[in-house]
């Protein structure tokens, strides 16, 4: 059974009194525990399929579910519970919480998202620390930590209640070529360990190799479906 | 929710500057508010008990019509027996009353045998009146202070009037008044004391004993023009004259009309327009307090939802309830008007003791040192407390309203 499965999938942003097709009649399938890239230039329409995914955003027409979820039907409130439950994110910029140490920023959704008893939280987000080998930087703010080091508490952060899916748009960009290497690496990783599927964009030849599967976008529409064999 | 106080902790802390200068505006106005609420609160009571204490009493019965007319001193309208005995067994039954007096008012010529002025004459019970005007002996100048306010045949004179006379105690001077049938009469009296104002320069109350009150009136029975009355709390004015309103209804006039009027202090002292006064610039005050406040924490509020757009998207993307991230941008305004309150209420208790250990005096009409003591009760440190906190998370409302109301996408996408 699919995990994801977009059929006919399509936005069109209004600008003004013009409209600006983004996705165009997209269909594909994800299976779990799979390790998955949108490639394409910039304006290819990745960041757009990624957010309709993730419920952050509603298709035009067209369908998308998750999990058998169909995700465009959700409201706020209750997309907001469905990705908290589901599906983690890696933003580009990081996006940690400023305030809080590396250690507080991956237990944040176990207190503000989900409501995690303390003993199975400390546990769980010393077991993600030491997975993305950051236990010595735990208590570090965000501002105290390089690039590489941010994207894996991020990552971690991602992982730390046990998502389903992590999306990941653009999750190297800001980054080294080396450290992207070990940020993907690492996502492929934990994808091992835990079975979570990863899904990430990316305009990086070089990244997007180290999909199992890529799909290609340009102007909006899928022009490629490649599928590689990692061991 | 002890990690969202502790997130709302560290996003005021972020700012550092910003969050102690809006803690600061709101310490000074709530330390502004209470000193202000204290001192004058202080000045009020001090005033109203020197008035009531000193002159009126905390209610009047008069027979109606008598207070529209005072300025005439009008002895036609004074009280029978009869409407004096029947007063008097209402008054006995009400329980928040601790004394009542009887006075005997009217208009005289005061001479000195060489010159003579115009009096107001109180006829008075020496013990009913001190009992209803506790600081009344406390305003004579000279003479006996101790005993009786007076005793038949004296005279407590205004100051005003003596100095004008010059008169001192223990001088002989004569009052001469007209009766209610208009003939002249007039009778001696030994200077007891010099009677300081209670209320400015312009006091020309005088007293003398009841008796000699009808006596040189020439009163074929014993009238009186008002009842004084001295209530164990004065705060139950208002309930106390509704108690008595109904138990007076039964005295009718020939007109079918109650045939007396219950007057509190309040309707018979100028200084109630003052007090009222205070009680509006308090009022005022608050306001100021409410605006600062509001001004102060909604213009940090709609800053720090402003400069943490990115990361309101992120924390709304991984999932944050809209209502979680509602409570944090509200416990932030929460917290800035909890500690600027605790802070504020602390520093003007701090001040009201350090005012009350320095002792600070001043004057008010002819009475000079008077003690300031200015006190807060636990109401009122509790309604500013409330007020502030409540406006505080009023401000931060639209602020949080909107952050937990931000489309995740546009805010990831905002630079």
């Amino acid at each position: 059974m699919s995990l994801i499965r977009a059929t006919n999938l399509t936005k069109t942003y209004r600008v003004g009194d013009v409209d600006v097709p983004a996705v165009r009649g997209v269909d594909f399938t994800i299976e779990p525990a799979s390790f998955v890239a949108f490639v394409g230039p910039s304006g290819s329409g990745k960041s757009t399929v990624l957010n309709m995914i993730g419920c952050l955003d509603h298709p035009t027409s067209g369908a998308v579910s998750v999990l058998d979820t169909d995700v465009a039907a959700l409201d706020r409130s209750a997309s907001a519970a469905f990705r908290g439950k589901n599906i983690g994110f890696i933003f580009q910029d990081f996006n940690l919480i400023p305030v809080f140490t590396a250690y507080e920023n991956i237990e944040y959704p176990l207190i503000m998202v989900q409501n995690w008893p303390p003993a199975k939280r400390r546990d769980q987000v010393r077991a993600l620390l030491q997975a993305v080998g950051m236990t010595d930087q735990a208590d570090k703010r965000p501002d105290q930590l390089s690039g590489g080091q941010k994207q894996r508490v991020a990552v971690a952060r991602a992982l730390v209640a046990h998502s389903k899916l992590v999306l990941a748009d653009e999750p190297t960009a800001n980054l080294d070529h080396d450290t992207a290497y070990r940020i993907i690496e690492l996502m492929r990783k934990m994808r091992d360990e835990l079975g979570t599927t990863f899904v990430f964009s990316t305009h990086d030849p070089k990244i997007m190799r180290e999909a199992e599967v890529t799909f290609t976008l340009e102007d909006g529409r899928l022009i490629n479906h490649g599928e590689a064999a990692h061991g | 929710m002890a990690k969202l106080v502790q997130l709302a902790a560290r996003n005021l802390m972020r700012y550092r500057r910003r969050t102690l200068l809006t803690s600061l505006l709101i310490i000074m106005g709530v330390a502004a508010v209470l000193l202000f609420v204290a001192i004058s609160g202080s000045f009020k009571q001090m005033m109203i008990g020197q008035i009531t204490d000193s002159m009126l009493g905390h209610m009047q019965v008069h027979r109606r019509g008598y207070v529209a007319s005072i300025e005439s001193l009008p002895l036609n309208l004074n009280m029978p027996p009869s409407l004096v005995g029947r007063i008097k067994q209402a008054l006995d039954h009400e329980p928040a009353i601790a004394a009542t007096a009887p006075r005997v008012k009217f208009g005289a010529m005061f001479s000195n045998f060489t010159e003579t002025t115009s009096l107001r004459v109180n006829g008075i019970e020496p013990a009913a009146e001190a009992a209803v005007l506790p600081l009344l002996a406390g305003r004579q100048l000279d003479g006996a202070r101790g005993g009786p306010l007076l005793k038949r045949g004296e005279i407590l004179v205004p100051v005003l009037v003596s100095r004008g006379l010059k008169v001192k105690a223990g001088d002989t001077v004569v009052l001469v008044a007209t009766n209610k049938d208009g003939s002249v009469n007039g009778k001696t009296f030994v200077i007891r004391a010099a009677l300081e104002s209670a209320t400015g320069p312009g006091g020309r109350d005088g007293y003398i004993h009841i008796e000699d009150a009808r006596e040189l009136l020439r009163m074929s029975q014993p009238e009186v023009s008002e009842i004084a009355m001295r209530l164990k709390d004065p705060a139950q004015v208002d309930r106390v004259s509704a108690n008595l309103e109904a138990a007076l209804s039964d005295m009718k006039n020939k007109e079918g009309r109650s045939a007396v009027e219950l007057h509190s202090w309040e309707r018979l002292s100028p200084f109630a327009n003052i007090a009222r006064m205070i009680d509006v610039l308090t009022l005022a005050i608050k306001i100021m307090l409410v605006s600062i406040v509001l001004v102060s924490v909604m213009n940090v509020m709609v800053m720090a939802v402003y400069e943490r757009i990115r990361e309101i998207g992120a924390i709304a993307a991984i999932g944050t309830p809209p209502r979680r991230i509602l409570a944090l941008f509200l416990s932030e305004g929460l917290m800035l008007g909890i500690v600027g309150t605790v802070v504020g209420v602390v520093l003007s208790l701090g001040i009201i003791y350090a005012l009350n250990v320095w002792k600070i005096t001043f004057s008010f009409g002819q009475q000079q040192g008077l003690l300031l003591a200015p006190s807060i009760t636990l109401q009122d440190v509790i309604t500013t407390a409330i007020m502030v906190v409540a406006v505080a998370i009023l401000a931060s409302l639209q602020p949080a309203w909107k952050a937990s109301r931000m489309d995740p996408i546009a805010a990831l996408r905002h630079v």
